[in-house]
This record gives structure tokens, C-alpha cells and sequence, in this order.
């Protein structure tokens, strides 16, 4: 088989998790143990623990938090196969990545591609440390799906722009320190009139309000920009090439997003829970044979779902591009992470439907909650239906009416 | 697609081409119209044999070529694009039962005549319309088996049948007691009822407890395979057919409504091919082979079922004639989602492996 290892490739593999279990073994502070990263990474460093800092700070300094990000920037340097031993001996070690948020999942690798050398230089080493928080300024009050339609205009005014304007769906933004947005600076093309723009969130005239979701959380902001003064070397490319980075953004954004529909991840699998909540035969099995096939039902077709993320990454790496499956990762991920939380407040019954109080479990109120914010995984980052527009029209070649 | 090496895909190449040239639906239909229980073309099947692909999975010292399952599964998903018929899949579970328990007499014996096509074979295991391992009433006595099997594929060509008994797996060569009863199907391919009575049988010895199941596991990849084959042409032809098709003086593929329908297969079939491409690994691999047969059968079962209705639904009235090939995908397709396991069976499986 072609993904063998030649005996040379076995033995520097062997190396290198040799070093990462060292560095995990004289850098990981035990009291994080399967803690996981905690809200830390996106609601900043006031909430940081010692030990939580120092972990971040010893893999932001060796650059292992962006493993495979270039080393003269801050990255790790390290090929794919290293990155994937390194996330091994992370999870064998009860340890995790406390490098995170959208400056590595979306902003990172899109500035890596099209930002000029002064913008990497300045904005990549903070992200692989994890001292910066960005957030994304993309979607408008009249700009959801159809987010071409934006309306923030960023006004030239000789070494500046001058941007006014509103954002929504802006996560992280009370926390964020810096946002990457997409605003007008042509009013007489759609989408030639759009850029790509680095703004201070503590630059007057920004003002961030939090929205209050069915889940009772606020991960998402209103952000309103009044006569915001942005320095011109903040364009990322060049004007009205706006539109093409901040789509490339978003193929970032939507592989990152499909395996991550959250809610009812706790409390085990689907079959533990149902042990949990429900009746068990004698012999182990579930009493109910209907939920019982209902489970087979959604793990089979959730591990199938698995085996695609996988072949995509494969795929991707062998290509050199992205494979075309990357394109339906998204829609079914979220799909699957929602029927999932679904069934498992179904299967704990109204126990499963705690808002609050001692007499619901941490898994139990978490639940309910991860359900509820859960449906927003199928309408950001491109609805469901996007989605399927893309892949039609893009993959599979269908054209709208002519 | 799985990133294959060298060696696989030139096999794969091979096989779309040879399928595509030599072997089209048009191919199928002369063999269903030459009414012939076997349903197969022997020269056709000589072809096949002459290229390797019957010993794929068999060891070089028995004149295979040791390929495995992966490569195996290539060469029969481009044969289920065209509807191919032949026994290509059942020999080959026939290979992996005798591979996986016979002896070394056993191994030598029949191997090289099934690597080199002189053989056919195929595995007898249910009895009933339904497949149910655990509900064997086969028997055998003093080195005579007695007992009857149902639906038995590509049993009309069979020189060697693999059987299932009570007490474990035997090899029963056609001849003396062994009486077949065609059982026509929609698909038009080769079934039939067999009645043992007393058949010379030979047990297949090594292999342990799990032996039955191990070679279930490689059944169920396998057909696994020739379904993703197709349901990627039933949706390839589809995808054609929109774009080609004018209604309202609009191509029917400019419709989103149509369009959403084909992203959903889209995703299906990518689901599919993950599934099926992860199970033949597995089954290569050893590492957690039952599971993965299971996920790959059943999402094969899933997918294909879907797949061959909306490709009906979407070519419309024409997708009803049996001048379209369409049909004849519908028809294959439902044969094979019972074999080695409807869904319902698969999903009571994997729930029950999974300790739940």
C-alpha cells in the first residue's frame, strides 16, 4: 500500500514522537489533565489560569499550536504525518492545543496566502502564540446568504479608510481583539466593490453589543463601526479583490465547521446514554429495540461520515487542492451533529431538558444547550442550502436558468 | 477514491476499460435475452480470468496475484457500473472461504482452478429468502450433507459450492445429490434453490468459530462494491440526463429544486464510497473488519436504495422503459440489498457488536 511508511520515514516518525513526548511530559501542567481547552482560548485571558498560561505559552513559543504554519512566521514547521503524531501523543496524554480560535482556523491560513510579507510578519506570530483574538466581520443585517449584499463602507481618505457600517453574527467579538472584514469600497460593483480589511476592535467609533441566543448564551455580537479610522496597510491584496479572499476564507471556515456540530458530546455515546436513561435486557442489550435500531442507524451513518473527512484529507494531500467531497463535509456534519443532539435529549426524556438548577447533571444542562446552539450549524458558515448551491453549480456543473 | 498506488490503479484503469469497451449494458442484455439460467457469458468470464482478476485476492503460490480486497473491489465496482454478469464476486468469497479455513490439500486443489478461471464457485449460505446465518439447518453425516439453500447466486455455473452447515463450512462439488431449481429473479441473473441430499462434502477445517462470519464480512464488502459502482452511474446518468433535458425552455439541471435533490446524492454517494472503500481496507487490514463490513453493506443498502429511485424519478417517463438502462440498475439493486444482509439485519449486527 501506497500510505506505507518506508523504513527511513518509520524511523524519523519514531524520533519526533520521541521529542513530542518529552516536551508534552516537561511542559504539560498535570492539574489540565482531560480538562480539554476550555472557553479560555475564545473569552481571553482575564479567565486564564497559571497553569493554562504557561501551557500556552510553551506551545505558542515552540510553535506546535500551528503545527504545519511556516516556522519564520511562528509556526511548528512540521509536515502533515508529524502534526498527526503530535495531536496522538497530545491525546495520549490527557493533553490538548491551547492555541485556537478563528486567527488559526480561518483568518491564519488565508492571510498565509494573500497577505504581503509586513502583514504575515505582523499578524501570524501572535496568532501561533495565541495572544490575539480575531473575530470575523461577515455577514450584515441585510447580507446573510446572499452576503455579497454588504453595505459597510470603507471610504478612502488618502492614508486611511474611514469605515461606517454594521456586522452581526460577529463571534467572539466582545472578547476579540482584532476583526477581519469584508466592506464595500465600490458602491458600482456587487463584488468587485468588496475588500478585505484589518480593523482594531479598540479603534473609537467600534461598539459591541451581545445577542442573547435561544441557547441562552452569547457567543455572537452585533458590531457597529462609526467613522472608524483604518490605516490603509491594514487592505490585505489589493481593493475589490475582497470578495475572492474572504470566499477562500470561508473553505477554511466549512472544513473546520463540519465535524464540529456541538452539543451532547458528553455523557458517552448514544448507547451509554440510553443505558443510562433506559431500560437494559439481562443480557446487556437495549430494552427498547426501536431506539435500539435508531442508534445503529445514526452510528453507522456518523461513522461513514468519519471515513469521508478522512478520505477528504486524504484526498486534498494527494491532489494538491482541495477534493471535491471537501464540499459536502459541511452539510452532512452538521446534519449528523444535530440529529445527534436530538436523540440524546429525546433518549434522557425531560431530564434532558434542564435549563438551569442543581437538579440537572453538568452533561444534562450542557446538553440542552449544545442542542439549542447546535441549530445555528447548519445556517452559519454558509446555510445547508449554500451549500447545496455550491455544490451543484461548482461540482456538479448545474447551471441557473440562462 | 481511496489514494491508491501504482498497482491498483492500473488494475482500475484496466477494468473501466474493458467494461466500458468490451462489456456495456448491451453486453447484459444479450445475456438476459439469451434466456440462459447460468446468466452469464463464458467467454466473457474466460476474458476476465485471463487478465488476473479472478485471483486477485488469491496468493501468488496458487496463481493469484495477492492484490487483496481493495483491489479487488476496484475491479468490481467498475464491472457493477455496467452491469456485467458473471460469477466474478461469488468465486472469489468462494477463494477467501478456502483461503481463510481450507487445508493445504484444499488450497492446492481448488485455488489455482479458480485464479485461472477453470473453476467456478460460490458460497451457499442461507435458506431462505431472508439472509440468517444463525438459522442453519444443514447437517452433515458420515462426510454427507443434507439440507436446502435458497437463493443461491450464480449457482448454475458453479463447479464447487461453499456450504454452510451446522457445524461449520464445507466445499460440495456439483454431481450426485446436489439438484438446483432456477429461482428467476428481477434482476435476470443466475439464482437458484439447491437441494443437498446426501452430497459428498469436505469440511473446511482451520479457520476457527469466527470462519463463517469472516468470509460474511468479505461477502458483504464485496457486493458492497459492485453496488457503489452502480449508484454512480445511476447518478452520473442522472446528473447527464438533467442537463440535457428541456422543459419550459430551461435545461431541467437549471432547476433548484433539482438541483438540492442531486447535492443530497451528492453527499450520499461520497458517504457511500467512504464506507465501502473503508470496509475493503478493513477487511485487508484485519483491524475491525465485521464493523466495517457492516457500515459499508449497510450504507451500500442506503444509498444504492435511494439512488435507484430518485434516478428513476428524475429521467421521468423515460426512466419507466425498459429501452432505458436505468431500470435494469432499480432492479439489480434490490436483489442485492438483502444478500449477506438487509438493513435491518446489518443494524441489529453492529448494535449487537457494539454491546448495546
Amino acid at each position: 500500500m501506497a500510505t506505507q511508511l518506508e523504513p527511513e520515514a518509520r524511523e524519523s516518525a519514531d524520533v519526533f514522537r520521541e521529542e513530542a513526548r518529552q516536551f508534552i511530559a516537561d511542559k504539560f501542567p498535570q492539574e489540565l489533565k482531560g480538562k480539554g481547552l476550555s472557553m479560555a482560548g475564545a473569552e481571553g485571558r482575564e479567565k486564564e489560569t497559571p497553569a493554562q498560561k504557561s501551557w500556552r505559552e510553551a506551545m505558542g513559543e515552540r510553535g506546535w499550536g500551528t503545527p504545519t504554519w511556516p516556522k519564520e512566521y511562528g509556526g511548528g514547521g512540521l509536515s502533515r504525518k508529524q502534526a498527526a503524531i503530535l495531536d496522538e501523543e497530545l491525546a495520549r496524554a490527557g493533553a490538548y492545543n491551547p492555541i485556537g480560535g478563528m486567527g488559526v482556523m480561518m483568518f491564519g491560513p488565508t492571510l498565509l496566502e494573500y497577505g504581503s510579507e509586513a502583514q504575515k510578519q505582523e499578524h501570524i506570530p501572535p496568532i501561533c502564540r495565541g495572544e490575539i483574538r480575531w473575530c470575523q466581520g461577515y455577514s450584515e443585517p441585510n447580507a446573510g446568504s446572499d452576503l455579497a449584499n454588504l453595505q459597510t463602507m470603507a471610504e478612502d481618505k488618502g492614508d486611511h479608510y474611514l469605515v461606517n457600517g454594521q456586522k452581526t453574527w460577529t463571534s467572539g467579538g466582545q472578547w476579540a481583539d482584532k476583526c477581519f472584514a469584508i466592506v464595500r469600497t465600490d458602491r458600482s460593483d456587487k463584488h468587485k466593490g468588496i475588500s478585505f480589511l484589518l480593523i482594531d476592535m479598540d479603534s473609537p467609533g467600534v461598539e459591541v453589543r451581545p445577542i442573547t441566543m435561544i441557547s441562552g448564551t452569547s457567543p455572537f455580537c452585533e458590531t457597529f463601526f462609526t467613522d472608524v479610522k483604518v490605516p490603509k496597510e491594514n487592505l490585505v491584496g489589493e481593493e475589490g479583490q475582497g470578495w475572492t479572499i474572504g470566499k477562500r476564507l470561508l473553505q477554511h471556515e466549512r472544513t473546520n465547521l463540519s465535524g464540529a456540530a456541538p452539543g451532547g458530546r458528553g455523557g458517552g455515546s448514544l448507547a451509554d446514554i440510553a443505558k443510562k436513561y433506559g431500560k437494559v435486557n439481562a443480557d446487556g442489550t437495549l430494552a427498547d429495540p426501536v431506539l435500539r435500531d435508531r442508534i445503529a442507524d445514526f452510528e453507522i451513518r456518523w461513522t461513514s461520515f468519519l471515513h469521508t473527512a478522512r478520505r477528504a484529507v486524504e484526498e486534498s494531500k494527494a491532489q494538491g487542492g482541495v477534493s471535491e467531497i471537501s464540499s459536502a463535509l459541511k452539510k452532512l456534519g452538521t446534519k449528523l451533529g444535530q440529529e445527534r443532539a436530538e436523540m440524546t435529549i429525546e433518549i434522557m426524556g425531560l431530564q434532558g431538558l434542564g435549563w438551569e438548577g442543581d437538579n440537572f447533571s453538568p452533561v444534562e444542562l450542557q446538553g440542552v444547550r449544545g442542542w439549542l446552539y447546535g441549530k445555528a450549524t447548519t445556517i452559519y458558515g454558509g446555510s445547508t442550502e449554500i451549500q447545496n448551491n455550491v455544490i451543484a453549480k461548482r461540482v456538479l456543473g448545474m447551471l441557473d436558468h440562462q | 477514491m481511496a489514494v491508491l498506488n501504482e498497482e491498483q490503479e492500473m488494475l482500475r484503469d484496466m477494468a473501466r476499460e474493458w467494461a466500458t469497451n468490451e462489456s456495456p449494458v448491451t453486453e447484459f442484455r444479450k445475456v438476459r435475452a439469451s434466456g440462459a439460467p447460468e446468466a452469464f457469458d463464458r467467454d466473457a468470464y474466460g476474458t476476465m480470468a485471463e487478465m488476473g482478476w479472478a485471483g486477485i485476492i488469491i496468493p501468488e503460490e496458487h496463481g493469484g496475484s495477492d492484490f487483496g480486497f481493495l483491489s479487488a473491489g476496484l475491479v468490481v465496482e467498475e464491472l457493477g457500473k455496467t452491469l456485467t454478469a458473471s460469477p466474478l464476486i461469488a468465486t472469489t468469497l468462494a477463494a477467501s472461504a478456502i483461503m481463510l479455513g481450507g487445508s493445504d490439500e484444499q488450497k492446492a486443489k481448488w485455488l489455482p482452478k479458480l485464479a485461472s478461471g477453470e473453476a467456478i464457485a460460490t458460497l451457499a449460505v442461507d435458506e431462505g429468502p431472508h439472509h440468517d446465518p444463525a438459522e442453519i439447518a444443514t447437517s452433515v453425516s458420515g462426510g454427507k450433507l443434507t439440507g436446502t439453500k435458497g437463493f443461491v447466486a450464480e449457482a448454475h455455473g458453479a463447479d464447487l459450492f461453499v456450504v454452510a452447515a451446522k457445524d461449520g463450512l464445507y466445499l460440495v462439488e456439483k454431481g450426485d445429490g446436489v439438484t438446483l431449481t432456477t429461482r428467476r429473479l428481477t434482476d435476470q441473473r443466475s439464482h437458484a434453490d439447491i437441494a443437498f441430499d446426501g452430497a459428498a462434502a469436505e469440511k473446511l477445517e482451520n479457520g476457527g468459530d469466527t470462519l463463517l462470519d469472516d468470509v460474511l464480512d468479505r461477502a458483504r464488502v464485496l457486493t458492497a462494491a459492485e453496488m457503489l459502482g452502480m449508484a454512480q452511474i445511476v447518478f452520473d446518468t442522472t446528473l447527464d440526463y438533467l442537463k440535457q433535458r428541456v422543459q419550459f425552455n430551461q435545461v431541467l439541471s437549471s432547476f433548484q429544486a433539482l438541483q438540492h435533490r442531486m447535492a443530497d446524492l451528492f453527499a450520499d454517494l461520497a458517504q457511500m464510497r467512504s464506507a465501502v472503500e473503508a470496509g475493503l481496507q478493513a477487511v485487508d487490514s484485519g483491524v475491525g473488519a465485521s464493523r466495517a463490513a457492516i457500515v459499508a453493506k449497510a450504507e451500500a443498502n442506503r444509498v444504492l436504495h435511494t439512488m435507484s429511485n430518485e434516478g428513476i424519478q428524475l429521467h421521468g417517463g423515460i426512466g419507466m422503459t425498459d429501452e432505458y438502462d436505468i431500470g435494469l440498475y432499480l432492479k439489480r439493486a434490490r436483489v442485492l440489498e438483502p444478500a449477506w444482509g438487509a438493513t435491518g439485519y446489518l443494524k441489529n449486527r453492529f448494535a449487537t457488536l457494539g454491546g448495546y
